[in-house]
């Protein structure tokens, strides 16, 4: 049995790359299970979803112990230990990394023994619409990888996943995908086949007897106040809204009480962003009267933060744009 | 016929599709409002007749659906979790009524602590209240199950409403492969409802569920039902016999995966039943005569087959994906009631609790719920029933208690004193 992981965020297509990816195997004669996975229903929330595809029957469920491909479509996963991305990699398996770093550089931060294969991000375009769908761009990647599909099979596997969007969105999405698809050919069937658990020398599951606890501490509570500052939802942003305070006209509710998170303060007249747990919506863009906010690519902001912090402040400009 | 893949919330609404059901009342809720997604679009873009009424809630969604049932129409419905108990006051209400309709229950466990993930508490919930249950453990099976339910509650031997119930996320979200049967052979296997004496309707004055003053009336309604539902055993097993020879997939009141030379069964329902199989069939390699029994059927409960296929087996390994607090698994509960003083029935039954809010359970636990079973064979003592959990589990509710306790020390000084937890104690 095959068994692939794809770890995103909420927005990303993470769901129909996996669909994707389920119907071009299903079309390639395998039987197919595929699955997303999510809690916060959330954009940029960190979601994953999974497929299984096998020659016979498939009574293997659930949580995916031992991946043969992990596919990360968003590298700031990676950094996340509740996004799960590393669960049940071992030299076995190929880890796909959707970034701009390299291989090496994923290899020394992750010490992983896993085969690590980068998918290299797209460079940032004037219109960000332009960007390829990376949803679709990893499912591509990812049938390279396993070298088990035919290259029509998957554009005809998106065609019938995006059936009801239009032609355009379609030929969008099969440009993206048979993009990353070729870009991997050199490494069609890296991926190999994981084998199952045998019963007879099995390493016995550590249970352990619950004890009695006073409800005090067993009872589902948190009573401190305000607790959900210390959850970063920051995180999850992929684009940043940025104010231009020349440009703002100072009337500062818009965007405050329009902010869903409620992430934007008044101070002294002026509008403040909370980056710990703005999660990067847009609306405060989309709404703002004289239009002073911006929505910029979350990594180039950390750059220009970075840049700054080491002294480069004058370059700020330069690194936004390169 | 070519299978397709589906979810199991496409199947479920492929299901009341073939069924050609008339009114749907709606209500949405994670993980089920797919299903009821996918039907108003069919109906939207004219694929599908019928009506489609989205309620207020799910108590008067069970309202609505009963109300048509008794009307003589085919009514489909589905809920999930705390929909289901929302509507509890009426899921016993419209039984009562003999009201022959189908609800899909996609399974998600009950609050508090509040999730979304699958475990059974919330269609056993509704296990004494007339409705009949079938468990699903594919989606192929929730498809099957919505036709086979129709013909079960509509039965002239049963009359009443029936309870398909699927995982939420392990199977609702879930794609697999599935045959979609063509609608000539549904329409043979299930024709119109021939609803006969259930003739509600408008401008005909008639009292349905009239109130009853003493127990001796009340004892008589309620009987009746209960004899109704005990039909259910033998009605189903002729139903199944002929979905088999229509569409030729077996669809009993239990399923028994490789039980023939079996010594030890796994017991469960649902569709981390499909992780046993595969459990079985590994520790086959082994070498280990297992097999699986599953409850298709749970409401009326399959009393005969189930002492049947145990019948002479050295043990039973019960697996409760459900909780009833102060007593342990349902299914162990019910399951040691089947077998009692009954001959040949198995000497040892060992019960484990595993798989709530959706908690995986791993092969290992399988394996390992099978050596501890054998242990008990061996020494003729039954250990305690065990909750599948593990250390490291364990280990990280102690880091989330760590700061939930500074936090609560930091803002509470004055709670949960030494001095409150003696006056507790006295």
């Amino acid at each position: 049995m095959y068994r692939i992981r794809i770890h995103g965020r909420g927005g990303q297509g993470i769901k129909m790359a996996s669909r994707v990816l389920g119907t071009a195997l299903f079309h390639a004669g395998f039987t197919v299970q595929d699955a997303p996975k999510y809690g916060a229903e959330r954009r940029g929330a960190p979601i994953f979803s999974y497929v299984r595809a096998d020659r016979q029957a498939i009574n293997e469920r659930g949580t995916m112990y031992r991946p043969d491909l992990v596919v990360v479509a968003d590298d700031t996963l990676l950094a996340v230990p509740a996004a799960g991305t590393l669960l049940g990699i071992d030299a076995h398996a190929v880890v796909l990394v959707n970034s701009r770093d390299s291989a090496d550089t994923w290899r020394h931060r992750l010490n992983l023994d896993a085969k690590l294969v980068i998918l290299p991000s797209a460079a940032e375009t004037a219109d960000r619409a332009n960007l390829p769908h990376i949803g679709a761009t990893c499912a591509g990647a990812a049938a390279c990888l396993l070298g088990l599909v035919e290259r029509d099979v998957l554009a005809r596997a998106i065609a019938e996943e995006l059936d009801g969007l239009g032609d355009t969105v379609v030929a969008a999405n099969q440009a993206s995908a048979l993009a990353a698809f070729d870009a991997l050919a050199g490494q069609s069937g890296l991926v190999q086949e994981g084998v199952t658990i045998a019963a007879a020398d099995y390493q016995a599951p550590q249970w352990i007897e619950l004890p009695f606890e006073d409800a005090s501490i067993a009872a589902p509570d948190i009573r401190a106040a305000a607790n959900s500052v210390q959850v970063r939802t920051g995180l999850w942003r992929t684009l940043r809204p940025v104010i231009d305070y020349d440009h703002c006209s100072h009337c500062w509710w818009v965007c405050s009480t329009l902010c869903p998170d409620s992430a934007i303060r008044v101070a002294e007249d002026m509008p403040v962003i909370d980056y710990d747990h703005c999660k990067g919506c847009m609306v405060c863009v989309g709404v703002c009267p004289p239009h002073a906010i911006a929505g910029i690519p979350e990594y180039l902001a950390q750059q220009q933060e970075s840049a700054r912090a080491t002294g480069g402040g004058a370059d700020d400009t330069e690194t936004a744009q390169r | 016929m070519t299978p397709k893949l589906l979810s199991g919330n496409a199947a479920a609404a492929w299901g009341a599709r073939l069924a050609g059901v008339d009114y749907i009342p709606a209500f949405p809720i994670t993980p089920q409002t797919e299903i009821i997604e996918t039907l108003g679009s069919w109906i939207d873009s004219g694929d599908m007749p019928g009506r489609m009424v989205t309620l207020e809630s799910e108590h008067s969604m069970l309202t609505a659906a009963g109300a048509a049932a008794a009307t003589g129409v085919r009514v489909f419905s589905a809920t999930s979790s705390q929909g289901l108990l929302y509507a509890m006051e009426m899921l016993y209400t419209v039984a009562g009524w003999r009201a022959p309709f189908v609800l899909v229950n996609v399974s998600r466990g009950l609050s508090a602590p509040i999730t979304l993930e699958a475990d059974h508490n919330d269609i056993l919930a509704a296990r004494d209240s007339g409705f009949l249950q079938l468990h699903c453990a594919d989606c192929q099976e929730v498809l099957d199950s919505v036709l086979l339910a129709y013909r079960l509650a509509e039965d002239p031997a049963i009359r009443l409403p029936v309870l398909v119930n699927l995982d939420g996320f392990y199977l609702s979200f879930t794609r697999e492969p599935v045959d979609l049967p063509d609608e000539e052979a549904v329409s043979r296997f299930l024709p119109p409802f021939d609803a006969g004496e259930i003739r509600f309707s408008a401008s005909a004055p008639q009292s349905q569920a009239v109130a009853v003053l003493g127990g001796g009336p009340y004892s008589y309604f309620r009987y009746e039902t209960h004899l109704a539902a005990c039909n259910g055993v033998a009605v189903y097993e002729q139903i199944a016999a002929e979905f088999a020879s229509t569409f030729g997939r077996e669809r009993g009141a239990l399923e028994q995966y490789r039980c023939d030379d079996a010594e030890l069964v796994f017991y469960m329902v649902g569709s981390f039943a499909t992780k046993a199989r595969e459990a079985v069939d590994r520790l086959r390699d082994a070498g280990q005569k297992v097999g699986l029994v599953r409850p298709r059927l749970l409401r009326p409960f399959p009393l005969g087959p189930v002492e049947e296929a145990l019948k002479g087996k050295q043990a039973v390994i019960v697996i409760d994906q459900n909780l009833s607090m102060g007593q342990g698994g349902i299914l162990h509960t019910e399951l040691l009631a089947a077998l009692y003083g009954k001959p040949g029935a198995p000497p040892v039954v060992t019960s484990f609790i595993g798989g709530l809010g959706g908690r995986d359970i791993s092969a290992e636990e399988f394996y390992h719920m099978v050596t501890v079973t054998r242990q008990a064979i061996a020494s003729g003592t039954v250990p305690p029933p065990r909750l599948l959990y593990t250390a490291g589990e364990l280990r990280e509710i102690r880091k989330l208690q760590a700061v939930a306790m500074v936090e609560r020390q930091e803002t509470a000084p004055a709670r949960g004193t030494a001095a409150g937890k003696e006056a507790a104690h006295d």
